[in-house]
């Protein structure tokens, strides 16, 4: 109960402040601006309501984006994972390529991705791909790699196969750590998608924040940002709810 | 001889771990290794096991000379119980039933049978964390037990334990093996354990291990421990084994 009420009595602080600063003119005065560009709370929740259509429409094109690319890390990363686990000469070789690829700024090649794959989803769940393999695959390596020696030599002892051990002892011991990758692939998706978004799209969460910029729709787009913030959450409660399925042993 | 050690040599690197070491064990005998920390117990162990290849001289396992063949005949019990936390308890002991290709309902039916002798009736779906130190190590050696191989090979298995438990579970360890009786290795540091759960026991020197002393234990697996160790001939023997132990590190 602690855990949730703390957290809500100071959102519920801050956004009545901020309500309170905008009522009164205080920020707007501050900034030299237009009372119409800095909107309130209730102007923002007001957005919300009358642009529901149209964030719905958008939010499930970006959370498509964000699923499907976060599947495809998952399975590419999980894959690589585990060859890179199995394979040392593949390991060597690979492993510092994968940390160096990470030193890739994906504002530079998000533009060189829509040139190759259009307008499309496709660009979109390659970026959010690129970005969420990073943590998944290295978590799932680490997690693999983490098995205790002692346990593969009893495992040995006891007529394990190669495959079973991998199955019984391996692949368990590294769930907590994927996990934790997939956490974090989870929180920088949103991310990823709107960058991806702003490269070149007509549609999602990202290209709306855009297009309002020209038009100064500024409480739309608080209401674009808490859309996309609560579709975070959302996936990060699912992703803890999976975890707690699958990891049942902690 | 179930097994039998020739002249076996050992290296890491340049790190000498083993020197020229002699060893027999008869089918159904139990032989207790004892030496200082680090002396190479483990290591004759693992070699025993065939989980490693010694550098030179011969191990032999009912026959078996290479490792892989070694590693069929030998079940490895290690020092820590490594209970897989995400198995519950008989699906621990039955691993390796399901390694050998058994199906699950077979396996747990298997393992299960012997719960009951074990002291863990009712026990069989807990998961490792919810059981105690000594039921833990039970389960580890029902595990061992049920690989059904003839040699065991154990690695200090109640040095984690306190005393009464340690106590405890070396009585039922000699019970276990009265009933089921195996070709047993058993590594430990505590001379009072070798010489209660061994037919004889073996005193290694510092590294590089050889065998300093060879000593029959008097009373091995008594039913009465506590008469047993406290035995005159016990109590001298097992001085005997200290000075072995001392004049060896």
């Amino acid at each position: 109960m602690r855990r949730w009420l703390l957290p809500a009595a100071l959102l519920a602080l801050l956004l009545g402040l901020w309500q309170i600063a905008c009522a009164t003119g205080w920020i707007a005065d501050a900034l030299s601006l237009e009372p119409y560009l800095v909107p309130s709370p209730a102007e923002i929740a007001s957005s919300l309501w009358e642009n529901r259509d149209l964030l719905a429409e958008n939010a499930w094109v970006t959370l498509r984006e964000m699923l499907f690319g976060i599947l495809a890390a998952l399975v590419v990363g999980v894959g690589f994972a585990i060859l890179m686990h199995w394979s040392r000469l593949l390991r060597d070789a690979a492993y510092p390529l994968v940390v160096a690829s990470q030193t890739i700024p994906i504002v530079v090649i998000a533009p060189i991705l829509i040139v190759w794959f259009g307008y499309g989803i496709t660009p979109k769940i390659v970026i959010v791909a690129l970005i969420c393999f990073f943590p998944i695959t290295v978590n799932a390596l680490d997690g693999l790699r983490a098995v205790d020696p002692e346990a593969v030599k009893m495992m040995r002892s006891l007529n394990a196969s190669r495959w079973q051990r991998f199955r019984r002892v391996e692949a368990p011991a590294a769930l907590p750590n994927l996990f934790t990758g997939i956490k974090i692939a989870v929180v920088v998706a949103p991310i990823a998608a709107v960058f991806a978004e702003w490269a070149g799209s007509d549609s999602g969460l990202g290209h709306l924040i855009q297009s309002d910029t020209a038009y100064f729709q500024v409480a739309r787009q608080f209401a674009t940002v808490a859309v996309l913030s609560a579709l975070a959450l959302a996936l990060i409660g699912l992703t803890a709810l999976a975890e707690r399925r699958v990891v049942t042993w902690r | 001889m179930e097994l039998e050690i020739g002249g076996a040599s050992h290296a890491y690197g340049d790190l000498q771990t083993l020197d020229s070491l002699d060893l027999a064990v008869e089918a159904h005998g139990v032989i207790g290794l004892v030496g200082p920390s680090g002396c190479g117990k483990s290591t004759l162990l693992e070699l025993v096991c065939g989980l490693q290849e010694q550098r030179s001289g011969t191990i032999s396992v009912g026959g078996a000379t290479v490792a892989d063949e070694r590693l069929g005949r030998c079940a490895f019990m290690p020092q820590r119980d490594l209970l897989l936390p995400w198995y519950s308890a008989i699906d621990n002991a039955a691993l390796a039933l399901r390694n050998q290709g058994m199906g699950r309902r077979q396996a747990r039916n298997t393992a299960g049978a012997l719960f009951e002798r074990f002291g863990l009736a009712g026990f069989e779906s807990v998961r490792p964390a919810e059981l105690s130190g000594g039921m833990r190590q039970r389960v580890a050696f029902l595990r061992t037990l049920v690989a059904g191989k003839p040699v065991l090979a154990l690695d200090e298995p109640f040095a984690s334990l306190d005393a009464i438990t340690r106590a405890e579970m070396q009585e039922w360890l000699a019970a276990a093996l009265r009933t089921d009786p195996r070709t047993v290795v058993l590594v430990t540091h505590d001379v009072e354990e070798a010489l209660y759960l061994c037919d004889r026991v073996a005193v290694l020197s510092a590294r590089p291990a050889r065998i300093v002393a060879e000593l029959s234990a008097p009373h091995p697996r008594a039913e009465d421990r506590d008469g047993a160790v406290t035995d005159p001939v016990f109590v001298a023997t097992r001085e005997e084994a200290m000075r072995a132990l001392r004049e060896g590190s």
